[in-house]
């Protein structure tokens, strides 16, 4: 589904993915991890196509097609979504709006008719109940004003509405606590599906008690240092990353 | 002869045509014109507004007589089957197109109004804008004061129907210097809502100096809606001076969408205790449209407090001037005051002056402001992009966004439809997508 061949970008200049190798197939969960500063949010960001970023090298290729050719809105179009780290708040215009907006845009790409109120209430009930979110925060400007829990509560409700074929989760756990992260993970694993594949991308092993990967990688100075099954995560959580360090010097 | 030759020689004439109770305000507005002129960039208040250009062409005064069969329905705002309707063409105002259907509305030309029961209200309140500030343009609009209304809302009366303002101007054959004068006086307990729009009938450039003065009482209440989007030809100053006399409430919503140059003065005078007054104002331009909002909050007393918020959306070529200025008197002790403007610039060619002016002699009061100037904001442009939302449309959706809580304050449903329809049309042709409602 995803394949990800020798992916170099950076930032103004500076070099932060070094050749970046991944290959994720359909109904697999992949997480990746890593210290501050090891280029996570980052693979995230050239993924969904922020434009502050600069791919210099390497390929991409998502469901058959040439990722890095395509702009965001393609791309969520293509059944690419990501859950933002921050998410940003927006005065003034709904969350309903918002998907309203989104989910027949996401159709029109796809060449399907567009939903009319009545059949965009009945998905948005649908999956509100899905991942268990409140109506009242969907009527309000988006994010403004939301607490953390909240914010990430609706990325993954955007995700349901969305029904992406590639859900990458941007430190969906930061700043939560264990209760929001269950929430939040309890939606993300309602919407699981075998045709669809997840990314998570986090700092800490406690978000994979929750959804368990079936591979994790560890993210080091913009590569893939190491990968390994969900025990691998469970092994960082003991010693660190700070072996990392060690193994890289002797490297 | 120069135009500002023309329009004096004008008024003179006026003078031996006109035998009526104004003319002695008349003539001593001319002679204040004469003295203070039209104002130059040099002076502060008009320091990014150049005003004297439109002075370089000419144009026909528009107190000559007009097209009765003029089309002006074609401004019509909604629910108007049910709404009091005054027109004005070429700043005259027309009786007969006009319909007042509210019990306790009175709608008077100024020059009957001058004599009869309401005679004592208009000397007294009839000019105070320019006692208040002395001004060139102000002193003009005076001098050629015919076919002014004077609007009467009687003691306790809550008008039921709004009272649509058409400004109109017939620029089929010629270039019109127009110059509408409105008095109002909501009295007592009474309450009253207006909308007023600006439009032309043919394609002339046109030059329309408004003044309206309205008087409020105690425990009066009035909403005053604005909506400025008439061609890229038409030049506007509207002067609009509040007088709060008594504890009362102004709600003021201005909405500039389009015009050659448009100037608008609101002056607040708190003259009570308690009063309370809002204003709020949206200017989305473009090409070489110029809008100045020159606001005044005048706290004379304690305890007022007045809210004021303007935002800004400025494209290709176009100039925003926001200036507001907040006095509060050495009396005015534990007043309230806000002001807010905040501005987005979508070019590298659109400009925006923004200035807050407080002078403040009492030592008790909470007074804020701030003004803000930048662009679309990129995070939220890619948030929406990255849930599938075209660039086009989610810059559509972010600039209405931007524009909502200001919309918000338009409270009657029919005439906030109406404005966020002449904005969403506008963000759509604007940016070649219709806007998703």
């Amino acid at each position: 589904m995803l394949q990800i061949k020798d992916l170099q970008a950076g930032i103004e200049g500076k070099e932060i993915l070094k050749g970046i190798n991944l290959t994720i197939q359909p109904g697999e969960v992949h997480a990746i991890m890593g210290p501050n500063g090891s280029g996570k949010s980052t693979l995230a960001s050239v993924l969904a196509g922020r434009s502050d970023y600069e791919v210099t090298g390497g390929s991409v290729e998502f469901l058959g097609k040439d990722l890095l050719d395509l702009s965001p809105e393609a791309r969520a179009g293509e059944g690419l979504f990501l859950a933002f780290q921050y998410p940003v708040e927006i005065p003034g215009l709904s969350t309903i709006n918002f998907m309203k907006t989104a989910v027949n845009e996401v159709r029109k790409y796809r060449g399907q008719e567009a939903l009319d109120a009545a059949e965009f209430l009945k998905l948005m009930k649908e999956k509100m109940n899905l991942v268990n979110i409140d109506k009242n925060l969907l009527t309000r400007s988006l994010n403004e004003g939301f607490s953390g829990g909240e914010k990430k509560r609706n990325e993954v409700f955007q995700m349901a509405m969305l029904e992406p074929r590639l859900a990458i989760l941007d430190e969906t756990d930061s700043g939560l606590d264990i209760d929001a992260i269950r929430i939040a993970a309890a939606g993300v694993n309602a919407v699981r599906s075998k045709e669809n594949a997840t990314l998570v991308i986090t700092h800490y092993q406690r978000l994979l008690d929750y959804i368990v990967p079936d591979f994790v990688h560890v993210l080091y100075n913009g590569r893939i240092v190491k990968s390994g099954g969900k025990e691998l995560a469970l092994e960082l959580e003991e010693t660190g990353y700070s072996f990392l360090k060690n193994e890289m010097n002797i490297a | 002869m120069s135009t500002i030759n023309i329009i004096k020689d004008k008024a003179r004439e006026l003078g031996t045509t006109q035998a009526d109770a104004l003319q002695p305000i008349r003539s001593a507005a001319l002679a204040s014109f004469d003295k203070l002129g039209v104002p130059a960039v040099k002076h502060e208040e008009w320091k990014y507004t150049r005003i004297s250009q439109l002075f370089n062409q000419s144009y026909k005064i528009g107190t000559d007589t007009v097209d009765s069969k003029l089309n002006w329905e074609l401004f019509r705002l909604p629910e108007f089957e049910t709404a009091n309707e005054l027109v004005f063409i070429n700043g005259v105002y027309n009786a007969a197109a006009s319909t007042v259907r509210s019990a306790g509305l009175v709608v008077l030309p100024l020059e009957e109004a001058a004599k009869g029961e309401y005679a004592s209200i208009v000397s007294k309140h009839l000019g105070h804008s320019a006692e208040y500030l002395k001004d060139g343009i102000n002193a003009l609009n005076t001098s050629f004061l015919v076919g002014g209304v004077f609007i009467g809302v009687n003691r306790s009366t809550e008008i039921e129907h709004p009272v649509y303002i058409y400004t109109i101007n017939d620029g089929r054959a010629e270039n019109v210097f127009a110059q509408p004068r409105t008095l109002v006086h909501v009295a007592a307990n009474a309450g009253v809502m207006f909308v007023e729009t600006y439009g032309s009938i043919g394609h002339a450039d046109h030059f329309t100096n408004q003044v309206m003065e309205v008087v409020v009482e105690q425990d009066a209440r009035i909403e005053y809606y604005k909506i400025q989007n008439d061609h890229a030809g038409a030049s506007l100053v509207s002067t609009t001076h509040f007088r709060q006399v008594g504890k009362s409430y102004v709600h003021a919503v201005t909405i500039s969408l389009n015009g050659a140059m448009v100037r608008n003065n609101l002056n607040m005078v708190m003259e009570a205790e308690y009063c309370e007054s809002n204003m709020y104002g949206l200017y989305f331009t473009s090409d070489s449209c110029h809008v100045d909002n020159h606001t005044i909050v005048d706290n004379a007393k304690p305890h007022c407090l007045s809210n004021e918020y303007y935002k800004g959306i400025l494209d290709g070529a176009s100039t925003g001037v926001f200036n507001g200025k907040i006095f509060v008197r050495q009396d005015a002790q534990k007043i309230n005051a806000f002001q807010s403007n905040k501005n987005i610039l979508l070019s590298d060619t659109a400009s925006v002056y923004t200035k807050p002016q407080l002078e403040i002699f009492a030592d008790d009061v909470k007074c804020s402001h701030g003004c803000t100037i930048g662009r679309l904001d990129e995070e939220g442009l890619f948030y929406l992009r990255s849930r599938g939302i075209t660039e086009a449309t989610a810059k559509s959706l972010l600039l209405h966004s931007f524009a909502v809580d200001i919309l918000e304050q338009v409270k009657p449903d029919a005439i906030r439809v109406y404005i966020d329809q002449l904005i969403s049309e506008r963000l759509g042709s604007y940016y070649g997508n219709a806007y998703p409602i």
